[in-house]
C-alpha cells in the first residue's frame, strides 16, 4: 500500500514554486499535500497530487528536475496521541523515518501522516500488523 | 644594493654573450639527453649547431603545457634520477600535475636568484624574514625559504594561515620583510585589526609579493594597511619558482627579468611570431642554467611586455610589466592555478552528473571564493536532503584533492547553466582586483 509522490528540485531563487504551481494549475493537477524541505543553498518540494504522470511530464516540461518516489499514507483520528501511537509502533520496530508531513482530510475527523521510511516494505507490513488504515494514493485523492 | 652587482650591470653586449653561450650549451644538452627535445627538434629540422646567435633562437620549437602533460611526470628530465634532489609540482590541466625536478646546483642556483630578487626589495642580512608562502609541493615557500638563508637573513617559516598567530609572530619576533601573496597581505591586515595590533607595532618594512594577480589599487592597499613599500616577485614552478623577475624599488615599469638564467621572449599567442620590445603578447621563457628540467622556448600563456629601457637602480637587466592576464582560462584562486578543464574531470568521475558547470569566482573581504555551479539531473536528484548534501560534499572533497582549493558546490536547475554555441563559457570572474 504505496502512495506516489512527486518530488522537484527548487534552486534557491525567487519564483520557483510559483513557478510550480502555475504550471500544475495550467494543467488542471489538484494538490492534496504538499512539504518543502530547504537547506541554505536548496530545497525539495514534494507533492501528493491527484494526476501523478501529467504532473511529472508538465514539470519536466517547464524545466523542473522532478522525481517519482513511494511513500506512505496513515490514516489516524484527529486527535491528541494520534501521530505519537505511529511513531511508537516505528520506533519499536526499529525503523527510520526520512521525513514526514501531515494534513487534515474534509471531514477534519482524520489526520494522514505522509511517511518515508528507509525500510519501505518492512514498514509497510509492520503498520498493518499494528492494525494502522494505509491509504492508496486512490483514496487520498478521493477524501 | 645588488647581490651580484658585476652581472646585473653588465652592457648589454656583455650579457648577450654570456646568454648565447648558455643557449647553445643548453641546446646541445637537451638535443643530446631528452628525446622529446631531439624529436621535436628534429622535426623542425633544427640542429644544436644551428644557434649561432641569439636570433636563433626563434627557430627552436616551443615547449608547452601539453609536452609536460605528454612526458608526466619524469620524461622532461635531462639528468639522471639520482642526481635530482627534489621536485615540486603544480597543477596540470587534467588532472595530471606538472612536475619539476632540481640537481644540488640547481637548488643553490635558486637560492642565488632568489637572493637577487631579495636584495632588489632592500632586503639585507640583517632583516627578520617572514615567509607566509604555502611550503610543500608549491615552489613558493621553500624557493623563497632558501633564498633567505643563501642571503644570511633570518627566515622564519610560518607558511601559510592561521592569520591570527602570524601576527603575534610578526609583533614579537620583529618581522621586517614580509613574503605572502597579496591577497593574503589583506588577510593579515585584517588579522592585525582583529587583534588591535597596528602597524606602528610592527617593524615590517617591506612585502614581496606574488604568485596571484593584483592590481595597483591593491598595492596601495597592502602599503597603507601594513605600512610597508610592497613590491612584485615573478616566477612559475616550471621555470625554477619564485626568483624569475623581481620589481626594484626605483623601478616604475614592472619586474627585472633575471635573464642571464631566463632568458625572455614576448610572442603573438596566435601567429606565434616573437614580437618587438614594448609589444603586449605572451611571455616565453627559456632556462639558461637549469640542470635537470632545463625548458626551451616555454610557453607560460602570462601576458606581459618586456622593456629594455635602463632603470634608476643601475641593473641592465631587461624589465618586465605585471601580468595582465591569461590566454588560456587557467584561475588563479588563493595563490593556487586551477583550470576549468580540472573541475570537469572531478565532476565527470561521479555517475549521473552531467557535463554542464560554470565556476564563478568571487572575492569575501580578502580570500578567493570558488562556486562550482552543478545542473541537478534526475539521474542525481533525489527526494532526500541528505542523499543531495552528500553529493555536494562529494564534489568539494574531490575538488579538494585534486587542486588543493576549497570550494562552494551549487547545485542549480536544468538547463540553467548556458549552453554555448562553440566553446562554453565555463567561468564567471567577479573578483574586482
Amino acid at each position: 500500500m504505496r502512495v506516489e509522490q512527486i518530488a522537484v528540485f527548487l534552486e534557491n531563487k525567487s519564483g520557483r514554486l510559483a513557478e510550480i504551481t502555475r504550471i500544475l494549475a495550467e494543467n488542471e493537477i489538484n494538490i492534496r499535500a504538499l512539504s518543502v524541505a530547504d537547506t541554505a543553498d536548496f530545497g525539495i518540494l514534494r507533492l501528493i497530487v491527484d494526476k501523478v504522470d501529467l504532473a511529472k511530464e508538465s514539470l519536466r516540461a517547464g524545466g523542473f528536475t522532478v522525481g517519482k518516489t513511494n511513500v506512505v499514507a496513515v490514516e489516524v483520528p484527529d486527535r491528541s496521541g494520534g501521530l505519537a501511537s505511529v511513531l511508537k509502533v516505528v520506533n519499536e520496530a526499529g525503523l527510520n523515518v526520512e521525513y514526514m508531513y501531515a494534513f487534515v482530510n474534509k471531514s477534519g475527523a482524520d489526520a494522514v501522516l505522509i511517511f518515508r521510511f528507509d525500510e519501505m516494505d518492512q514498514a509497510i507490513t509492520v503498520l498493518q500488523e499494528n492494525g494502522f488504515v494505509l491509504l492508496s494514493g486512490q483514496q487520498i485523492c478521493s477524501l | 644594493m645588488m647581490w651580484v652587482e658585476e652581472i646585473e650591470t653588465l652592457p648589454r653586449s656583455g650579457l648577450e654573450s654570456i646568454q648565447l653561450r648558455r643557449l647553445q650549451a643548453l641546446v646541445h644538452r637537451v638535443y643530446a639527453q631528452v628525446r622529446p627535445y631531439r624529436a621535436k627538434m628534429d622535426a623542425a629540422g633544427v640542429k644544436p649547431d644551428d644557434i649561432r646567435s641569439l636570433a636563433d633562437l626563434r627557430k627552436l620549437p616551443y615547449t608547452t603545457k601539453d609536452d609536460l602533460r605528454d612526458n608526466y611526470p619524469f620524461g622532461l628530465f635531462a639528468t639522471p634520477m639520482e642526481d635530482v634532489i627534489r621536485v615540486h609540482a603544480s597543477s596540470g590541466t587534467t588532472g595530471k600535475s606538472t612536475v619539476v625536478g632540481y640537481t644540488q646546483p640547481d637548488i643553490e642556483l635558486w637560492a642565488q636568484v632568489m637572493a637577487r630578487c631579495l636584495t632588489m626589495a632592500g632586503v639585507t642580512k640583517g632583516d627578520m624574514v617572514h615567509n607566509a608562502y604555502g611550503y610543500g609541493l608549491f615552489t613558493g615557500g621553500l624557493g623563497a625559504h632558501y633564498g633567505i638563508e643563501a642571503l644570511g637573513a633570518t627566515v622564519i617559516p610560518v607558511s601559510g594561515g592561521n592569520s591570527r598567530r602570524q601576527v603575534t609572530i610578526m609583533r614579537d619576533f620583529g618581522s621586517t620583510v614580509l613574503l605572502s601573496t597579496p591577497s593574503y597581505a589583506l588577510n593579515l591586515a585584517d588579522a592585525m585589526a582583529d587583534a588591535g595590533v597596528t602597524s606602528g607595532e610592527l617593524k615590517l618594512r617591506v612585502g614581496i609579493h606574488g604568485a596571484e594577480p593584483w592590481s595597483e589599487n591593491m598595492r596601495e592597499e597592502v602599503e597603507r594597511k601594513l605600512g610597508i613599500r610592497a613590491v612584485d616577485i615573478y616566477g612559475l614552478s616550471e621555470i625554477i619558482g619564485p626568483g624569475v623577475a623581481m620589481e626594484c624599488i626605483h623601478s616604475d615599469r614592472g619586474m627585472h627579468i633575471l635573464e642571464d638564467n631566463f632568458l625572455p621572449e614576448v610572442v603573438d599567442p596566435e601567429t606565434l611570431e616573437p614580437l618587438p620590445y614594448g609589444e603586449v603578447g605572451e611571455l616565453v621563457f627559456t632556462t639558461l642554467t637549469k640542470e635537470a628540467f632545463p625548458l626551451v622556448r616555454y610557453r607560460t600563456k602570462d601576458i606581459s611586455r618586456l622593456f629594455l629601457e635602463p632603470c634608476a637602480c643601475g641593473r641592465t637587466l631587461i624589465r618586465m610589466e605585471k601580468v595582465t592576464g591569461r590566454t588560456d582560462d587557467m584561475l588563479i584562486i588563493r595563490g593556487v592555478n586551477v583550470f576549468p578543464s580540472q573541475v570537469e574531470h572531478v565532476l565527470m568521475g561521479i555517475d549521473g552528473v552531467e557535463p554542464h558547470y560554470q565556476i564563478e569566482v568571487t572575492r569575501d573581504g580578502n580570500l578567493d571564493v570558488m562556486s562550482v555551479l552543478v545542473e541537478v539531473s534526475e539521474n542525481i536528484f533525489s527526494d532526500e536532503i541528505k542523499v543531495l548534501e552528500k553529493l555536494t560534499r562529494r564534489i568539494q572533497v574531490e575538488i579538494k584533492d585534486m587542486l588543493g582549493v576549497t570550494c562552494k558546490v551549487k547545485l542549480v536547475e536544468p538547463r540553467s547553466i548556458q549552453r554555448s554555441e562553440g566553446k562554453a563559457q565555463r567561468v564567471t570572474d567577479r573578483r574586482k582586483l
